[in-house]
């Protein structure tokens, strides 16, 4: 092929970026970057290929970029077929081609978010220590060694800064319960357990800024006195759990964990422990038993774990978006993240939008926008470009939330009012081909297989409500088995131990409100 | 390697559980990371193993079965050389993840939790891989694969 029609082609080599992360593997993204090198040597053209992580507009993935004039352009998404035509089209100089997208930065998905937790994400390759500390990595952690460990939790508390894996209780409030107590021992644990369908913002940030999560949980560490931290790792993420360990070795090499964090006298060390598949083992007393190495059976509570928690200590559990925040909290300063989001729900939230969605990705954006602005303006509608039917918000225990609810702003408060769960911010969508009485069904079938067995009304009580909706769905005593399935509902709402059997009838009794058309007789054909 | 035999191999697989507990007991909560060690190396966790961790972590042998049936990833069995994991959660199921699953079994002629008579799959659920916006996924070993017809999976199974 004649090159000579690429003008301004650099005589320095070129980086090209293809992202790792998952979903961007998961679409071809390693056929690309071995294309590009292959491409590259049979046209004597000098190009890196950096692996960096994922911008998060999953449906652009591979979406690669370069930077031209100091400026990456994007294109997307690319198959390995796609590449000698991109050179053939000077991509490497920001050409014009059919997979073209402009400037990166301004492609209007990612130009209308505010990125605070995310800054970073998707930049740079995610295991290069220098360009997280060039893009303002570690700062928040100087500053914390500069404070008392009250000015930390002080600040984490004025930024209203809420639990993001689910419960949204007040970090800076669990944060000073673990520094009162008392302890010579204390431990921060990290919950990358990350069980809900329709979320991956935890996945992200480990494996595309996995240092964001070593500097929070070190800043929690220094905030309450704990010299210990464990990240409980989800097994069904294993770039994840090999990304985190590489980092984990690279920060130790750099004194950024071990026994002198960053020359403060203080020490913090950090360790991944990889759970083994059981959803219950998300909530978090249930983590602590499976990180102490038994079956992850739920607690009874009190105590708290803030006071006895891992081993019997003072512990802080918190989500990895709730600890990845911490850093550009403390960076900023607690107002800076507070001016973000409305009424109690401070921030931004990192809103994952999820199956049948034509653009499905990662939006951080501050709270208080509403559901249909992500579900139309951001997320396009359907991938299959049929009417929306349903979304389900929260994970498998948050309710499906029907059209006419479309316009509830996105703010724990406001989804409360209407029986809704913002939950870890995941949006799952529906078109009007779903089967309603299925979802139904499997959201008790989910609580029957993941139930730790410990209370009745979850263990036994999942396992009737298959069958009765079974019986529903094949027209036996409909209206009887109806009104049982809602007496089943009350049952395992007021009478279990843990929100899994309490919440796991929400999406159900959301079915029977909403799509009730769906719990029927099913016609035979 | 060439002369082991079943009673050798049993040898040598105890002498490694053996040794994987022995690396994991100080560790505070060493068992479950002992368990994936153990997998890891052997592809399952044997029924044998079972009284070896017992005794070197000092439990029961029934607290430690107790612990290995708990969790959804520990199998007792030898798994086929590879294993697919099919996404059986909402935000795939959103994107045809059911017909997916029947056409998995269908092809195989296996459901979860179960191993091709030739050896080469083993069938296992999984609730979620983070890949939920370019469902419906899967995941063979350790590698994910996103929006996964089932004309790309009959490719998949082909390459395996
Ligand atoms: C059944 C169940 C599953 C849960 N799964 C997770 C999870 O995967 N990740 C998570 O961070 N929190 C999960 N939670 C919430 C935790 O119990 C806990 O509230 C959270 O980890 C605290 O951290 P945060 O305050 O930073 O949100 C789950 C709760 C329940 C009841
Ligand atoms: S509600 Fe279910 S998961 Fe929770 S403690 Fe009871 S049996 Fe265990
Ligand atoms: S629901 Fe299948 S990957 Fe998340």
């Amino acid at each position: 092929m004649p090159s000579a029609e690429n003008p301004g082609m650099p005589e320095v080599a070129c980086k090209v970026f293809v992202p790792r992360d998952t979903t961007a593997r998961s679409m071809g993204a390693d056929d690309v970057a071995a294309a590009i090198a292959v491409e590259a040597a049979r046209r004597g053209e000098s190009v890196t290929v950096v692996r960096n992580g994922s911008r998060g507009l999953y449906w652009l993935e591979p979406m690669i970029e370069v930077a031209s004039g100091g400026v990456r352009h994007a294109y997307g998404p690319v198959q390995g077929s796609d590449v000698p035509s991109l050179f053939d089209a000077g991509f490497l100089a920001a050409g014009e081609h059919g997979l073209g997208l402009g400037p990166t930065e301004e492609i209007p998905y990612l130009a209308r978010q505010s990125r605070l937790t995310f800054a970073r994400v998707g930049i740079t390759d995610p295991l290069l220590l220098e360009d997280y500390r060039a893009l303002g990595g570690y700062e928040g952690l100087a500053k914390a060694i500069r404070l008392s460990r009250e000015e930390i939790v002080d600040i984490v508390t004025e930024s209203g800064l809420r639990g993001r894996g689910g419960a949204a209780f007040p970090t800076g409030i669990k944060w000073r319960t673990v520094l009162n107590a008392e302890g010579s021992q204390k431990y921060v644990t990290c919950n990358a357990d990350e069980g809900d369908s329709g979320t991956f913002a935890d996945r992200m940030v480990m494996e595309s800024d996995p240092f964001v999560v070593i500097e929070g949980m070190t800043i929690a560490g220094l905030a309450v006195g704990a010299t210990m931290g464990y990240i409980y790792l989800r097994a069904e993420y294993p770039l994840a759990i090999r990304i985190m360990n590489e980092a984990i070795e690279i920060a130790e090499a750099a004194g950024l964990l071990g026994d002198d964090v960053m020359d403060s006298g203080q020490a913090f060390h950090l360790e991944v422990r990889e759970a083994a598949g059981a959803y219950i083992c998300g909530e978090e007393t249930s983590m602590l038993e499976s990180l102490e190495g038994k079956r992850g059976m739920i607690r009874y509570r009190p105590p708290l774990p803030a006071i006895k928690g891992l081993f019997g200590a003072p512990t802080i559990v918190n989500n990895v978006i709730t600890l990845a925040s911490v850093p550009i909290i403390l960076a900023e300063g607690a107002e800076y993240y507070r001016d973000y989001g409305t009424g109690r729900s401070r921030g931004t939230l990192t809103v994952q939008l999820a199956g049948n969605i034509k653009r499905g990705g990662l939006v951080e954006i501050g709270f208080g926008r509403p559901l249909r602005e992500l579900l139309e303006d951001f997320g396009g509608g359907t991938a299959t470009g049929r009417p929306i039917r349903a979304v389900q918000a929260g994970g498998p225990l948050g309710a499906y939330i029907h059209p006419s609810q479309f316009d509830a702003p996105l703010d724990y408060e406001a989804f409360a009012e209407f029986g809704g769960m913002i939950g870890h911010g995941g949006l799952v969508v529906f078109d009007d081909t779903v089967d309603m009485g299925e979802q139904a069904r499997f959201a008790m079938e989910f609580c029957a297989i993941e139930s730790c067995g410990k209370c009745t009304p979850c263990r036994i009580g999942a396992v009737r409500g298959v069958e009765v909706i079974d019986r529903i769905l094949s027209g036996v005593d409909e209206s009887d088995n109806l009104l049982l399935l809602r007496d089943l509902c009350d049952t395992m709402v007021a009478g279990s131990l843990c929100a899994l059997g309490g919440m796991a009838p929400f999406p159900v009794i959301s079915v029977l409100d909403h799509f009730s058309e769906d719990l029927r007789a099913r016609k035979i054909q | 390697m060439s002369t082991q035999d079943s009673g050798n191999g049993t040898d040598a697989s105890d002498a490694l559980v053996r040794e994987i507990a022995a690396r994991h007991v100080a560790r505070p909560g060493g068992l479950l990371p002992a368990l994936h060690a153990v997998q890891d190396e052997l592809g399952y966790v044997p029924p044998e193993a079972v009284p070896t961790l017992a005794e070197v972590f000092n439990f029961s042998r029934a607290e430690v079965h107790g612990v290995i049936s708990f969790y959804h990833l520990f199998r007792t069995t030898p798994p086929g050389r590879k294993t697919l994991y099919l996404c059986r959660a909402e935000a795939c199921q959103a994107m045809g993840a059911r017909a997916l699953e029947e056409h998995t079994r269908a092809r195989l002629g296996i459901g979860f939790h179960e191993t091709t008579a030739d050896k080469r799959f083993s069938l296992e659920p999984i609730y979620c891989l983070g890949n939920c916006a370019c469902s419906p996924a899967i995941m063979i070993d350790d590698f994910v694969y996103g929006c996964v017809t089932p004309n790309r999976l009959d490719a998949l199974l082909e390459e395996g």
